[in-house]
């Protein structure tokens, strides 16, 4: 009699995992397949059979909009990462001192997360408009009138992607320390007391104790902003939509341009495609490492 | 201006005489309808959902229903979000009875899918060959057939100026040439005003460079580039010129125009702030809503010479196939009230535009349009928007460059490569 119902509880997971797996391997893996065959055609407005071989992605190399968008989202991810950890990492240990109103503090930090990235976008593009915001308040207090201040990153061809970073960073960092403070509270506080009673400074402890130790959280947080990062467009279509110019354009924008704004289905399927590779590319480590820790 | 209706007495009373002129006027139409079981309902997707928009498709709406027609209302704010649900919509099997689209080759590849009826009574009843513009004729007539009806029909190249502003300055007439326009600039700057209202996106910078292809360049060379496509045009010294003044235009526009829109653009000329601005009739909305009154407080002028090119934009009405003759029958009905004098004229009164048509009551439209409506009675002025001949993607990729050859010191010969190079798929 025992059997039976040990060959229920294995299949009874499977069987509630089993919609699960349908929509990934349906939605994703038949979602992907299909704007693989369809970057290999001529379609236009509507997806078409004529495939046309590779010459959607030489159009796509080929063309300067994309290289600059590429370049930016490497620029912007670069920044956007470090700047995330490093705050967030700083805010969760001020924090972790035991600081008063920390109920408070967390959720003001944390709150930016609760907007969306086009409400941030908005509000920052009128913080970053010279004249108004910020360029404007330091100049109506009086600051700017002897040094020259002015604040227009936002309308400079050069600077115009770093207020994206500013404003994302903004947002995502909160998180970033939620998590990493929830790191930081699982550590055992003997090793906190071991560490006080050989006299080694709390900044040593962190980096050389904690954040070894922390690296879980810390893989977690990169792989969710990396996401973050492949995903950018709703804060670029807030801020600046691309511009000035196309200064701050950014891949999922063109793809989004290209599919409907500007009925070339085509080419933007190449663009995605293309866009999955750095996708992959983060997620192959991640997942092998966690089949390593499996296996051990 | 999102979303709020403005209630205007006068709109209400163009309403009531239009419902009963369409009334009239297609009451015949109606005596041949089927005995129509249930009102002939007609879902309607458009992107008129401003206070002035969203006014002026409400008297289409009026004349539909006066008709006996049940009217349901679509409206999607944004034209890009408008079409991909329309285009899904086709594409999934449940199409709107009527869809919008700009008047330009943005729904040419569903006429190529053979997903839209044709329109090719209305349009032999009305003459449409003789009486509509050719850059119109050019879009919605496909192999013979006629797959849009025509709303109405929008200048893309309007310089409004402040008149205050001019006169500070000191200028004493409307600029006539190119080489006037840039004087009237440089006076305007003199005067310590922002000379050029500009909103620094990708579109209104291709304002600016039609206007100076049209004008400097000429009908020749616009077509040659636009149309054909013609690599040689897009070298030539010809056009280098164009480009230079388009180029030098940024000169006199303010530091914090990028990503400025254009109804910001316009009420820096409505304040007086800045001296003039290059947009589509549909800036005349903005004055309108100000108080401000055409020829009294701003001026309108259509082009830079006595025989300048009138650049034709619009909107249109399409009609996705269908099996179903009750549809059929709707779409029909629409499309007669979208051609109707009537109608043409209380929509474009409130939209901004001019009318399809040229039998309409000229008394009843503003200095501004009459303008308008006399210039395209001479069949040889009307010259399409770059829309018009460039396919969606093309025109995407011309406005790329455009608007780094703008934003950036790229070189002019780097600028008429990459246009050629944008141009060549």
């Amino acid at each position: 009699m025992k059997r039976p119902s040990l060959k229920l509880s294995t299949l009874a997971p499977h069987a509630a995992l089993l919609p699960m797996a349908v929509t990934a391997i349906v939605a994703y893996f038949g979602a992907a397949l299909w704007t693989l065959r369809i970057s290999l055609t001529g379609s236009r407005t509507f997806p078409s059979g004529s495939y046309i071989g590779l010459a959607q992605y030489q159009r796509l190399f080929d063309n300067e909009r994309w290289m600059l968008s590429l370049h930016n989202l490497a620029v912007y991810g670069l920044l956007f990462i470090i700047a995330c950890v490093t705050i967030g990492f700083l805010l969760a240990v001020f924090i972790d001192q035991r600081v008063r109103g920390e109920g408070l503090l967390r959720t003001i930090f944390l709150y930016p997360y609760a907007m969306s990235f086009v409400a941030t976008g908005l509000v920052w593009q009128w913080l970053l408009t010279p004249g108004d915001g910020i360029d404007g308040a330091v100049r109506a207090l009086g600051l700017g009138g002897l040094s020259g201040f002015s604040f227009d990153w936002i309308v400079r061809q050069d600077l115009a992607i770093y207020t994206v970073v500013i404003a994302t960073v903004w947002q995502a960092s909160g998180l970033v320390m939620a998590l990493m403070l929830a790191g930081l509270r699982g550590i055992d506080p003997d090793i906190w007391k071991a560490a006080r009673l050989d006299g080694i400074p709390a900044w040593r402890v962190y980096t050389r104790i904690v954040l070894p130790m922390l690296w879980p959280t810390v893989a977690t947080v990169l792989l969710l902003l990396s996401t973050a990062v492949v995903k950018l467009y709703d804060a670029v279509v807030a801020m600046t939509q691309g511009g000035p110019g196309t200064a701050s354009e950014v891949p999922t924008k063109f793809i989004m341009d290209h599919l409907f704004l500007r009925s070339n289905v085509g080419l933007a399927s190449a663009a995605a495609v293309v866009l999955l590779v750095p996708v992959l590319a983060l997620l192959a480590p991640y997942a092998y490492a966690r089949s390593r820790k499996e296996a051990a | 201006m999102l979303g709020g209706v403005r209630r205007d007495p006068g709109a209400a009373a163009i309403g009531a005489a239009t419902v009963g002129r369409a009334a009239a006027l297609l009451a015949a139409a109606l005596a041949f309808a089927p005995a129509a079981q249930a009102a002939p309902r007609a879902e309607v997707i458009h992107w008129w959902t401003s206070g002035g928009e969203s006014a002026a498709v409400k008297q289409v709406a009026l004349a539909y229903r006066s008709l006996g027609g049940a009217w349901v209302d679509t409206a999607i704010a944004g034209g890009d979000q408008s079409r991909a649900v329309t285009l899904n919509r086709i594409i999934g099997g449940k199409p709107p009875t009527a869809a919008q689209f700009n008047t330009s080759k943005q729904f040419l590849d569903i006429i190529d899918e053979d997903m839209l009826e044709d329109v090719d009574d209305i349009a032999r009843r009305d003459g449409w060959d003789r009486t509509l513009p050719q850059p119109i004729i050019d879009v919605i007539k496909v192999r013979g057939h006629w797959y849009a009806a025509p709303m109405n029909i929008h200048m893309q190249t309007w310089l409004w100026y402040s008149k205050p502003a001019f006169a500070k300055a000191g200028i004493a007439h409307e600029p006539r040439s190119v080489d006037e326009l840039f004087a009237a600039l440089d006076k305007l700057k003199a005067a310590g005003l922002v000379p050029l209202a500009h909103g620094g996106q990708a579109w209104q910078e291709s304002i600016l460079f039609t206007l100076m292809l049209s004008n400097l360049g000429g009908r020749d060379l616009y077509l040659r580039v636009v149309r054909d496509r013609d690599p040689a045009a897009i070298r030539s010294p010809a056009l280098r010129r164009v480009l230079l003044a388009y180029k030098r235009l940024h000169r006199y526009v303010d530091p914090a125009a990028p990503g400025r829109n254009w109804n910001d653009a316009t009420a820096m000329v409505i304040q007086g702030r800045a001296g003039m601005q290059v947009m589509g009739d549909w800036a005349k909305g903005e004055f309108t809503a100000a108080g401000q009154l055409p020829e009294r407080d701003y001026g309108c002028v259509p082009g830079l010479s006595p025989a300048s090119p009138y650049l034709v934009q619009g909107d249109v009405f399409v009609f996705p196939r269908t099996a179903d003759p009750a549809v059929r029958h709707a779409q029909r009905m629409m499309a007669r009230v979208v051609a109707d004098p009537a109608v043409q004229l209380a929509f474009n009164r409130l939209k901004g535009s001019i009318p399809v048509r040229p039998d309409v009551d000229l008394k009843r439209l503003d200095a501004c349009a009459r303008k308008g409506m006399a210039i395209v009675q001479d069949r040889a002025r009307p010259l399409g928007v770059m829309e018009i001949y460039l396919t969606p993607d093309q025109n995407g990729a011309l406005q790329d460059v455009l608007t780094s050859y703008w934003n950036t010191d790229m070189p002019v010969e780097r600028a008429q490569a990459s246009i050629a190079s944008a141009l060549r798929y």
